[in-house]
């Protein structure tokens, strides 16, 4: 058998697959931001904690009501996106006049306050969800074991990231949307209703970053700290990505799972700041982002 | 003094009924641990419970002693802690803080209590450093330490016949010693170590290290890691396989609480080292179901460690009749520990708590007979085995007397 | 941002000669002064000193957001690293406190500049992010480096004698220690925006453009103030390491860098008194309300969503809207 840098082929197929797992995590979250941004122009900082509230709501439909996994990938993302517009509606929507720098320190507090909520009811240990059915078991790949649960996540964030995609430029909905974020003055005059149509991407951000909650909870353990690691990591790729466009957003964040997939193996120490590293250089080389038009 | 006497037997002339000996010692004890972070579960509000259960069942008030009991919550941060532990000293007459969990924060009150000589008896931290190379005269650690779960975990998993190991280490210096003390373990039993990996601290995502592990071959996959770190590898243990193929997972800090936050589906299989369990004898049930009744999960080693310190130091103010900081200490190291959790025990003159430590296997959901029913004991570490030898801690108290 | 209007009446208020300072401010810095010099006589001196250090701090912090328009959310980096360099200082060197609390603020000034020539060169929300990121490797630096001790943190650093001659080891002898360091970063501080460095920062905050086609070198401006911002951040934490003698991981995490900016907002940003009153605020109900547990994170996260939704001046700001006066 051939070795590839010290470590055979098929252990870095799966590192690889495992880290395209990953990033399909960051795809799918910094998608979220990338089009809340985009429309509203601020970051999101709430956005780990809907995606904790997408996992916990999970639970609780299985818990309290009984409704499984498969429901679940549809129901919460309405319900979180719910709680998203009404958020929008009643604090977002007072501050579109004031210096965007107000909606980061905004959703900064609401993430505390919803963490904190969270954390009172549930502890912080982590509740278990198991796996549906479906999902449980895997397969032998011969280079890896893959659990269905992980294999599931690439095809649906796949699905979500190219069905965003394809909604935003390629549809006419999509069109009004990005003529709205070019000039709103101009295509409110069109006739278009354009506070709506933000609170509806709002609520649609959300419903993304529920989504990936939805995803993670059979995977993860679920408690109210998940989505806090989560979101710096996200930042970071979102400023590799430059959030110029959505593919670019969608394509850094499988790129950036692989590159941390790799340090995983080659350098595990690395993997947590692997991100920051590339986000460094890719400020020195390309202050724009690597997808991001230049101010 | 014959005052003070005159004043005693006319307050009972008044209460007539109190039998008993009058002591009028009154002593505050701190609760001090997390409330709203990590390690909330295991210590928390259990713990201030498990403290008045100890003050209820020692009998303080009949025996003429007043304890009032203070709690607060470090969040974990060590300077939360040092803050909250210096006011408890010098503004509220604290006498002697219990549990702390959190190993840095647990040194920082440490360090507190040596400089204003009270007591500290820690039950939630797990550095060693508390009766080694930090030791001090004013504290005592009950529970465990790194030192108890690596030879408890590494020692005897290699004699269960665990004798290849892979670690998966979380990459800072708790992380390091954890395997590093393991290792020595593993290899001291003739086991091997075949690989190892080190995972950024806090991970979310497990799966490329557990993969590194499984193409190990290892016979046990060690968990060098703690609290969400350890609940997300084994969560994900589980969802690959490692277990069913054949692979032992050993945790090297888990407690109840984690278990219990898996769930046995989960975590079943899961290999690792404790110094109390609920369900070890009659009087451990008996007092576990007290205290589930107030506190509405069953105790954690930790808890029933706070409850084990406060009966041990209660016991030393009766018989010493004073709350004064050097004469408790002095009886508290020279008279052995009994108490219904920990059964007989001593604590040695670095400040150690000696008695049994049990290895234990979390239980497969169809061997469980119901809520809580979660470890199968594999074996009983012996009290004069299952703690670091008092002359290896490099403690300096331990060398004084030595030369005296 | 549009923070103040209020700084820019600051020529037009009666000055002290002297000082170079409008009467009523050199007023309160006497009276909060003189409350300070007896204040560990009926308040705790530990609880009195974390105020001030976080009073730097937040100081440090307002001079780049209200007064650079700059938002780091990675502020963190600095006090965290300045604290573990000077606990290391004192407690492995064995420096005198003067020096050991010198070296933290070198390193914090050095980090900065290195951190803010980098993050510059984006603006706004980006610039808040890349801060952020940024700080983020200095804590997994924190995390693991082995001189940092970890997750145990740098415990049981000794006082030491001031410049080698007074015992710093009682409480309120260290107390008029820290009232004088932070004093002396807070005036610093207070100079550097009343001076022509102040307004040109002032400018560029309002009218980049402009401010550029004026013929000034926007960037070197931003990097200088980002560079002193850091340095007294770094003070601020040097000192706290000593007053708490010890050094932990608490300190660069990211929540400080959210805390920083939650006593900034609270007192009022780009006003001279807010982020000391911000300070005080929240140091106390972290220390008062410290049994509630995950409460005080709701009460924090609450006060920031109210602060920034119906007094974004900050108290201070709207106390200075009523008296007419710039605080």
């Amino acid at each position: 058998m051939f070795e590839l840098l010290g470590i055979p082929p098929q252990a870095l197929f799966g590192q690889l697959l495992l880290g395209l797992i990953n990033g399909s995590f960051y795809a799918m979250l910094s998608l979220g931001l990338a089009v809340i941004f985009g429309l509203l122009n601020i970051i999101n900082f709430t956005h780990g904690a809907q995606y904790m509230m997408g996992a916990f709501v999970t639970w609780m439909l299985l818990t309290y009501f009984g409704i499984n996994y498969w429901a679940a990938l549809i129901l919460v993302p309405l319900i979180v996106g719910a709680t998203g517009i009404v958020i929008e509606r009643l604090m977002i929507s007072r501050l579109y006049h004031l210096d965007h720098l107000y909606g980061l320190l905004l959703t900064f507090g609401l993430a505390l306050i919803i963490q904190g909520l969270f954390r009172n009811q549930y502890g912080v240990s982590g509740i278990p969800y198991a796996a549906p059915e479906l999902l449980q078991g895997g397969h032998n790949l011969g280079f890896m074991y893959l659990p269905n649960s992980r294999l599931w996540v690439i095809v649906a964030s796949l699905v979500v990231c190219l069905g965003t995609w394809f909604m935003i430029e390629k549809t006419k909905l999509g069109a009004y949307l990005r003529a709205a974020t070019e000039n709103p003055t101009l295509v409110g005059a069109f006739g278009i209703n354009v506070p709506r149509m933000i609170t509806l991407t709002y609520g649609f951000g959300v419903g993304l970053a529920a989504l990936a909650g939805v995803l993670a909870a059979p995977i993860y353990s679920v408690n109210p700290n998940m989505g806090e690691q989560l979101i710096i990591v996200v930042f970071a790729v979102v400023v590799i990505g430059g959030m110029g466009s959505i593919l670019g957003a969608i394509i850094t964040g499988f790129g950036l799972g692989l590159v941390e997939g790799l340090t995983r193996v080659f350098y595990p120490e690395g993997s947590a700041v692997v991100i920051f590293v590339i986000m460094a250089i890719v400020l020195l080389v390309k202050p724009a982002g690597l997808f991001g038009r230049t101010a | 003094m014959m005052k003070k006497l005159a004043l005693a037997t006319s307050a009972f002339a008044m209460l007539a009924a109190t039998p008993g000996l009058a002591q009028d010692v009154s002593v505050k004890l701190g609760v001090l641990n997390d409330r709203s972070g990590v390690y909330a579960d295991l210590s928390g509000e259990g713990s201030v419970i498990a403290a008045q259960m100890a003050v209820e069942d020692f009998g303080a008030e009949e025996k003429g002693i007043t304890v009032e009991i203070v709690s607060a919550d470090h969040q974990n941060k060590p300077d939360v802690a040092s803050n909250i532990a210096r006011q408890w000293y010098s503004e509220e007459d604290v006498d002697a803080i219990f549990d702390v969990p959190t190993s840095s924060a647990a040194l920082a009150v440490h360090e507190i209590t040596r400089e204003m000589d009270k007591i500290f008896m820690n039950s939630g931290a797990a550095t060693s450093d508390l009766t080694g190379s930090a030791c001090s005269p004013n504290t005592v650690h009950w529970t465990y330490d790194t030192w108890a779960l690596a030879n408890g975990t590494g020692g005897a998993m290699v004699e269960q016949g665990g004798d290849s190991w892979f670690f998966i280490t979380a990459d800072y210096a708790f992380g390091h010693a954890l395997e590093r003390d393991t290792t020595a373990f593993v290899e001291k039993s003739g086991g091997t170590v075949v690989g190892s990996v080190r995972h950024p601290f806090p991970g979310s995502d497990f799966s490329s290290f557990l993969l590194q592990a499984q193409a190990s071959g290892a016979k046990v996959v060690g968990l060098a890691n703690a609290g969400g770190d350890t609940i997300n590898a084994v969560k994900q243990a589980s969802e690959f396989g490692i277990t069913q193929a054949g692979q032992s997972l050993a945790g090297l800090l888990v407690f109840l609480t984690d278990v219990h936050s898996l769930g046995l589906q989960t975590a079943q299989g899961l290999v690792l080292t404790e110094s109390f369990y609920w369900d070890l004898n009659d009087q451990t049930r008996e007092w576990s179901a007290r205290f589930e009744e107030q506190a509405g999960d069953k105790p954690t080693m930790v808890q029933a460690g706070v409850y084990g310190s406060v009966l041990h130091y209660l016991k030393a103010v009766e018989a010493t009749g004073t709350d004064e900081t050097a004469a408790v200490m002095e009886w508290m190291k020279a008279n052995p520990t009994d108490d219904p959790l920990f059964g007989q025990g001593e604590i040695r003159e670095d400040g150690r708590k000696i008695h049994d430590m049990y290895l234990f296997r979390v239980k497969a959901p169809d061997q469980s007979e119901g809520p809580w029913d979660y470890y199968e004991l594999l074996e009983t570490i012996p009290a004069d085995q299952a703690f670091r030898p008092l002359a290896d801690g490099g403690c300096s108290l331990v060398e004084e007397a030595a030369a005296q | 941002m549009t923070t103040t209007d209020t700084v820019s009446h600051v020529s037009a208020q009666p000055r002290d000669k002297a000082m170079g300072m409008p009467r009523h401010h050199m007023m309160i810095f006497i009276a909060l002064f003189a409350a300070m010099l007896v204040a560990p006589f009926v308040l705790y001196p530990v609880f009195l000193m974390k105020v001030m250090c976080f009073a730097l701090f937040a100081a440090a912090f307002n001079l780049l957001l209200g007064f650079g328009g700059l938002l780091s959310f990675g502020h963190a980096a600095y006090f965290g690293m300045a604290s573990y360099v000077s606990a290391h200082a004192a407690k492995v060197w064995g420096l005198t406190p003067e020096l050991a609390i010198l070296s933290g603020t070198l390193v914090a000034m050095v980090l900065g500049a290195v951190i803010g020539s980098l993050a510059i060169r984006r603006q706004g929300i980006y610039f808040a992010m890349v801060t952020l990121a940024f700080a983020q490797m200095v804590y997994f630096f924190a995390l693991q480096a082995p001189f940092t001790g970890g997750e145990d943190g740098i415990q049981a650093v000794p006082r030491g004698d001031l410049f080698g001659i007074l015992s710093t080891r009682p409480d309120r002898t260290f107390y008029y220690v820290v009232l004088a360091i932070t004093f002396g970063g807070v005036l610093a501080i207070y100079r550097i925006i009343h001076s022509p460095f102040g307004q040109v920062l002032k400018a560029i905050r309002e009218n980049e453009p402009r401010s550029i086609s004026l013929g000034y070198h926007v960037n070197r401006y931003k990097l200088a103030v980002f560079v002193i911002s850091a340095t007294f951040a770094g003070m601020a934490g040097a000192t706290k390491a000593l007053v708490f003698q010890l050094a932990s991981l608490t300190d660069v995490y990211w929540t400080m860098s959210g805390e920083v900016v939650l006593m900034t907002l609270l007192g009022g940003m780009g006003t001279v008194f807010g982020p000391l009153l911000g300070a005080g605020i929240i140091v106390a109900m972290q220390n008062y309300f410290a049994s509630f547990g995950a409460w005080v994170l709701i009460m924090q996260g609450i006060i920031f969503v109210l602060a920034v939704l119906l007094f974004r001046e900050g108290i201070i700001g709207v106390l200075a809207r009523w008296i007419k006066k710039p605080l």
